[in-house]
């Protein structure tokens, strides 16, 4: 469980937005909170993980401080949604891990750059190394398919395996049975609301991000960096069923569908990331946890490395600079995949078993129900 | 790290920057005051071709007066809108304000607010505001009044930042003392800005500071001492020195100024700046006593948002200015949730103890209370036949008796809204002195002239509705004049 005091102070602040109620129309959390009149931990751990920390609450309040009741709602349900995080990690003893995140984040992939670059530099021969690959089998060349393929493997089911242990004990600890979960609508809607970030629009205007103004910047940024990411996801299966199916072998050409798919993505990333960056450069420290911070940036970092590192291969891979590029790429695909479930990407895992709680909610309020609004 | 440290170096000196205005220059347009009137008028003078100037005595934190704490505005339309439904006449209109105010209005002036009300709307949006669809909360009053988006101030908050763009000065920590006023034109207004005095000269000024509720001395003259037990709702930088100045120089007054709008609200709150959260619905579904564990008033005579308003005064009436709503757990849940927890106690002689109130007494009160409840159905939806009978004060609906534990308490103060002491305008929103000779550059707008208005009673979100119209008539003869 989070700390009593947080807890505390969560509980309290929601009493107060209860009975004010002014900002029902931003984001899904207020009438998630209006359909309570208690908050026990469960409730208050499925709302501070259902808020998108758009900010726009924390500029509307006229108890924000200075005020002595002194609500803020975004710094203190970002300040517990890092305490879930920590709470529902799989394997439990990495909960350590968000302690200091940006350091650990940091750690890993130094870690993970290094046990790819030293056996590379170790046991393959320097000529080949330094050497430039063209045609098909190019990268293998340099480092193995079966030693790229079977740790991406490993991790892959790893990170599965943190994503679902987390996604249910984040589903068991809010007060949801697995039952709730076969409901087709609540699913979908879900997944529409995460697609489109409905509550980073807060109610159509945009987020107060970085400062009071309202701005669709940030939601555009986030969607750079999500769809990005899908692409690359998608251009790497592409790849695989290249590999596997029609036997082709990367590299593939610039035109082909695995390299589009990547190129796109990476570019999306690359600005999406920078741009998240760039905001949070100029973030008002207002409504903002403090201890977030270093988590968000080595999320963001990592991720624009990946893709800088990424593009940059494409575009050298016949150059005698492909090897180590290869090389240094991969470590850092392997610190961001080892620390999906261990940093910032988990935020995504949450959120969404959030949206599904409360499209759940919602379907037993349409009309028809005997529910009171 | 190095980020962090640069943006808070750079808001800071984004908000030091904000104070540096040459005070030396002549505006065309001075509005006193920052809350919306203030706003509107400064908009609209600035659009007008005015330099402005807005000194608002707050700090930028709490700046915007009560308009902080408001939610929605009433204005007439013909036909439905995206946040308003069917359609809302000047007619109908004008029947509800003289049902409120008992006829004590200005009827040119009010007359004149309720048509120039007309799609306001649509001006508010074009200079920031956003508007909510109706929702749960919003729905009652889903006709005739459109909710902002967030509250008042995020009304306010989108209101500030086109009046930056429009290249509006404000200068925030900055009380008018003062109005020099020669051959009944004001040149200039004595400022105390950040501890320092200046004074402004000015072409013409829009008085927009609000009333003096949160003056404690100023309504000791006419509460005596029970003031002191006054719970102020809004912000306590509504002083009343611009109402005074005016009115010391012979503006004609206009509202009663012993009255105040006042509700109930939970003794627990802040002295001041409580707002909305302070307000308790529980009062039909229970029993109101005072110190001494009487009943005073019949808490069942009508539907709640019709009475809530009478019952600031009452509790004002009692000794020691406090009284206890009690409530068992039949109806816990029937209100909405307010701010502070109640009181709970597993019976009425432990609710008096923990209230500390004389236990015999509470215990007679309620055995009495209990036995002259009659039969009935009860409907919080309806005015129901669950009655006393041969009680005094009656309950006459939603009697229900006080006995299934645990027994719920609330202790209640009288929290007072605004004051209804206004200045005299005129349809031009230009001061009228006590000889029904208009000043011609001074102009009054908000909560400083409601009184010709609203002379007594209150209307959902036409504080609002006058604010905005009058603020807008203010600026625009204002820049007029200073112009010419």
């Amino acid at each position: 469980m989070p700390s009593t005091d947080l807890l505390k102070e969560a509980e309290r602040v929601m009493n107060i937005c209860n009975a004010c109620r002014y900002c029902e129309g931003y984001c899904a959390v207020f009438p998630a909170m209006e359909r309570r009149k208690t908050f026990l931990d469960q409730d208050l751990i499925y709302l501070a993980n259902l808020c998108h920390n758009c900010r726009d609450c924390y500029y509307a309040c006229p108890y924000a401080p200075p005020h002595e009741f002194a609500v803020n709602v975004p710094k203190t349900f970002d300040e517990l949604r890092v305490e879930t995080y920590q709470d529902f990690t799989w394997p439990n003893f990495l909960s350590g891990l968000f302690q200091r995140n940006g350091l650990a984040v940091t750690l890993i992939t130094v870690v993970s750059l290094f046990i790819v670059l030293l056996p590379m530099l170790l046991l393959q021969d320097p000529a080949v190394v330094f050497s430039t690959h063209v045609g098909e089998g190019a990268f293998y060349a340099v480092i193995p398919y079966a030693l790229m393929v079977v740790p991406a493997l490993a991790v892959s089911l790893w990170i599965l395996a943190a994503f679902s242990v987390g996604f249910f004990r984040f589903w068991r600890d809010t007060g949801g049975r697995l039952g709730e979960l076969a409901n087709l609508q609540a699913l979908v809607g879900a997944t529409w609301d995460a697609l489109r970030l409905k509550y980073l629009e807060g109610g159509g205007h945009g987020c107060s991000y970085p400062d009071e103004r309202f701005s669709h910047t940030r939601k555009w940024f986030h969607h750079l960096v999500f769809y990005g990411f899908m692409l690359n996801l998608a251009s790497t299966s592409v790849a695989a069923i290249y590999h596997n199916v029609f036997h082709w072998d990367a590299p593939y050409p610039f035109f082909s569908l695995p390299v589009v798919l990547g190129t796109v993505g990476g570019i999306g990333l690359l600005i999406g990331t920078a741009g998240l960056l760039w905001l949070k450069g100029q973030m008002d420290p207002g409504p903002t946890n403090p201890r977030a911070f270093g988590m968000d940036i080595g999320f963001l970092v990592l991720l624009f490395l990946t893709s800088l590192t990424g593009l940059l291969l494409m575009f050298l891979r016949a150059t005698p600079a492909m090897g180590m590029l290869l090389a240094i790429h991969l470590g850092v695909v392997l610190g961001l995949f080892f620390t999906l479930p261990y940093g910032k990407f988990i935020h995504a895992i949450y959120r969404f078993a959030a949206l599904i709680r409360y499209s759940i909610e919602q379907s037993h309020e349409r009309p028809g129900s005997s529910a009171k609004g | 790290m190095l980020i962090k440290r640069l943006s808070t170096l750079l808001l800071i000196w984004r908000s030091e920057t904000q104070l540096n205005i040459d005070l030396s220059q002549t505006f065309d347009v001075l509005v006193v005051g920052g809350g919306n009137a203030a706003l509107c008028a400064a908009m609209t003078a600035s659009e007008a071709g005015a330099t402005v100037l807005v000194l608002e005595s707050a700090p930028k934190d709490f700046r915007s007066g009560n308009s902080r704490h408001t939610r929605n505005l009433r204005y007439v339309h013909g036909s439905p809108t995206d946040f308003l439904t069917g359609s809302y006449l000047e007619e109908e209109c004008w029947d509800d304000l003289l049902r409120v105010t008992g006829g004590k209005t200005n009827e040119r002036l009010a007359r004149l607010t309720i048509r120039e009300s007309t799609d306001i709307g649509e001006w508010m949006e074009t200079h920031g505001c956003k508007f909510q669809p109706p929702l749960r909360g919003t729905l009652q009053l889903s006709r005739t009044n459109a909710f902002f988006l967030g509250g008042g101030r995020a009304l306010m908050n989108s209101y500030y930042d086109t009046a930056r763009k429009l290249g509006i000065e404000v200068a925030y920590d900055s009380e008018v003392e003062d109005l020099t006023i020669d051959n009944g034109n004001v040149s200039t207004a004595v400022v105390v800005s950040n501890g320092d005095s200046h004074e402004v000269r000015a072409k013409a000024v829009v008085v927009a500071s609000g009333g003096f509720e949160a003056n404690i001395p100023w309504l000791k003259e006419y509460w005596g001492e029970a003031a002191d037990n006054f719970i102020i709702r809004g912000t306590p930088y509504n002083q009343g020195r611009m109402l005074r100045a005016l009115l010391d120089k012979g503006a004609k007054p206009v509202g009663d100024p012993t009255q105040c709008h006042a509700l109930a609200v939970d003794a627990r709150a802040p002295k001041f700046d409580g707002g909305i959260v302070t307000r308790l619905d529980c009062i039909p579904f229970g029993i109101v006593v005072n110190r001494d564990a009487k009943r005073f008033y019949n808490e069942g005579e009508d539907f709640w948002p019709k009475r809530y308003a009478i019952w600031g005064r009452l509790v004002a009436q009692q000794p020691g200015q406090i009284a206890y709503s009690i409530i068992d757990s039949k109806s816990i849940d029937k209100f909405m949730p307010s701010v502070f927890p109640p009181i709970e106690a597993s019976s009425i002689r432990e609710m008096a103890t923990k209230l500390e109130l004389d236990p015999s007494a509470l215990v007679e009160t309620v055995t009495t209370f209990n036995s002259a409840v009659q039969p009935g159905t009860f409907d919080s939806s309806d005015l129901d036949d669950c009655a006393t009978e041969g009680l005094e004060p009656p309950k006459t609906h939603w009697a229900l008796p006080l006995e299934a534990p645990p027994f719920y308490g609330y202790p209640l103060r009288p929290g007072i809204t605004f004051t209804y002491l206004s200045v005299a305008v005129n349809e031009q929103a230009r001061v009228m002195m006590q000889n029904n000779n208009p000043l011609p550059n001074i102009f009054a707008a908000g909560e400083i002239m409601y009184g010709n208005i609203l002379g007594q009673g209150y209307m959902a979100g036409f504080g609002m509705t006058i604010g905005t119209v009058f603020g807008r008539l203010a600026g625009r003869e204002a820049a007029r004049y200073a112009l010419d």
